[in-house]
């Protein structure tokens, strides 16, 4: 449990979240010529780490934008959050 | 067996205050190199070691615990066992471990304090009362025990529940399996670590793993904390930190680690007699030998390895077992705690090879892999000793997640396991 700093909203409890995964997994642009194993990788693979993790939050009790959280996940610290479509940042 | 517990040897040892018990298993340093190495000291590790030298005939095997053996969600779980999973593949799994579960306590000469006191889910709303029933017939068609019960069977079965249709999530009637129950979870870690070190496996504690070693597609050993350890091959079952040995051998697995949690109150006389799951309001509830009330709540819904868990899911859990059960309301909780589980997409178990040659995972097993350990065990020996699948475990390949075949429990198992 730790308060999220919302970029539109401010800080809130992350209760009022809802977490959507790992970041920046692109949309495959050629479905049709997907392969079963790049499907699998898109679909079900996760790099899941114990550390600094990229992943998509939802303000889903709040304004329900969604946005990016640079978070550890190994203590719950947070290390950056950005809006969607901005660059992630690279420390 | 070496120094077998009995009545005998428990009179012998009253003798001398019990000063003189042996140890149960040895604390020996690493060797240079094992024919096999199990990362993971938890029922399922210490299980497969077990089964690998009694049924394989693998002796000069070691299993490596980063911590002590059974410190992680072994001894964090809410030790719930039953088998009435909707799927064949599943029913299959579960019920293979649940036979071995009745006779564990013999096999091992140790009390793993089993108990068959049945397990009740509860049905809540019409989807639910269907989602059960339709439950209960495929257990039937896989030969395992389950029973549909009205609210007023419910009732009788379990007295302290409220079957009033005033409340918000009344009871419309419950499945039952008689043959499920518990068992005493740290017994059972134990109990496999003493009969596995009695043939000779190394149990060593207090070592991570660091690295994989491979040469090519094959593994050469592990790096460890206590230093390089060869083998050819390596099972890993280390739950929620199964991505990070993953990672360490350049594989990516299809899990996501998020704390579970659990709670227990303060010890009470018996009020209880039986496992009590609900799915729909997310509240399981149990009765300790000791008289704790044993409560399993929910996991968070992000990636976390902090083993500690958001209050918010323990008070929702609460919530739903004061309504369920309002005899409860003025009992203290004594203590809260989180394991890491590692959750698969289908909400089923991984007991793999994988695409590098010595590299065998038993993982995935999210939030209910403490009912499994037995079988769970005996079939990933099978996998590593003969380099193949049994049978039971096929289904439960690496592979489903590209060929789209999975064993989806979601329907059966979903958030109480």
């Amino acid at each position: 449990m730790f308060l999220i700093n919302c970029p539109y909203c401010g800080e809130r409890d992350q209760s009022e979240f809802s977490c959507g995964g790992e970041a920046h997994i692109v949309r495959p642009k050629q479905p049709t010529e997907l392969s079963d194993d790049q499907w699998a990788e898109y679909l079900f693979m996760r790099k899941n780490i114990k550390g600094v993790q990229f992943e998509r939050w939802n303000h889903a009790h709040g304004c329900r934008k969604w946005f990016n959280m640079v978070r550890d996940t190994s203590n719950d610290k947070i290390h950056a959050i950005y809006k969607m479509g901005e660059k992630p940042p690279v420390e | 067996m070496k120094n077998k517990y009995s009545i005998f040897s428990l009179i012998k040892n009253a003798f001398s205050q019990h000063e003189n018990w042996k140890q149960a298993w040895g604390d020996p340093e690493p060797k240079k190199e094992y024919e096999a190495i199990i990362i993971g000291g938890g029922g399922h590790g210490l299980a497969t070691a077990y089964y690998l030298a009694k049924k394989h005939n693998m002796r000069n095997i070691a299993v490596l615990e980063k911590g002590w053996i059974g410190g992680g969600n072994t001894g964090r779980n809410t030790t719930i066992i039953r088998s009435n999973y909707l799927w064949d593949a599943s029913a299959g799994l579960y019920d293979h471990a649940l036979k071995i579960w009745e006779n564990l306590s013999q096999e091992l000469n140790y009390n793993i304090m089993f108990s068959q006191r049945g397990v009740m889910n509860l049905a809540h709303n019409l989807q639910d009362v269907r989602d059960l029933k339709r439950r209960t017939h495929a257990n039937r068609l896989n030969g395992i025990d389950a029973v549909w019960l009205n609210t007023d069977q419910v009732k009788e079965f379990c007295p302290i529940i409220n079957t009033s249709p005033d409340i918000r999530y009344p009871v419309l009637g419950g499945t039952l399996q008689r043959r499920a129950g518990t068992a005493r979870h740290d017994a059972v870690a134990w109990g496999y670590a003493r009969g596995a070190d009695e043939m000779g496996v190394d149990i060593i504690q207090n070592c991570e793993v660091k690295g994989i070693k491979r040469n090519g597609d094959q593994v050469e050993g592990v790096e460890t904390s206590k230093g390089f350890i060869k083998t050819k091959k390596i099972g890993v079952v280390a739950a929620g930190h199964s991505s990070v040995i993953a990672n360490m051998a350049g594989l990516k697995l299809p899990l996501e680690s998020k704390p579970l949690q659990a709670l227990v109150s303060e010890p009470v006389k018996p009020i209880i007699d039986t496992v009590v799951m609900s799915n729909a309001v997310h509240a399981y509830v149990s009765q300790s030998d000791k008289g704790e009330l044993v409560i399993g709540a929910g996991t968070d819904a992000y990636v976390s390895y902090t083993q500690r868990g958001s209050h918010d899911v323990v008070e929702g859990t609460l919530k739903a077992i004061l309504e369920l059960y309002p005899i409860f309301s003025r009992m203290k909780m004594l203590r809260q705690w989180g394991g890491i589980v590692d959750i698969c997409p289908d909400a089923s178990p991984i007991i793999s090879k994988t695409n590098i040659k010595g590299l065998y995972f038993n993982c995935g097993w999210g939030t209910g892999g403490f009912k499994a350990t037995p079988g769970s065990g005996d079939l990933f020996a099978h996998t590593i000793a003969n380099d193949e699948p049994h049978k039971l475990n096929a289904a439960f390949n690496l592979n489903r997640f590209v060929s789209g075949d999975l064993v989806d429990e979601h329907g059966a198992a979903a958030v109480a396991h």
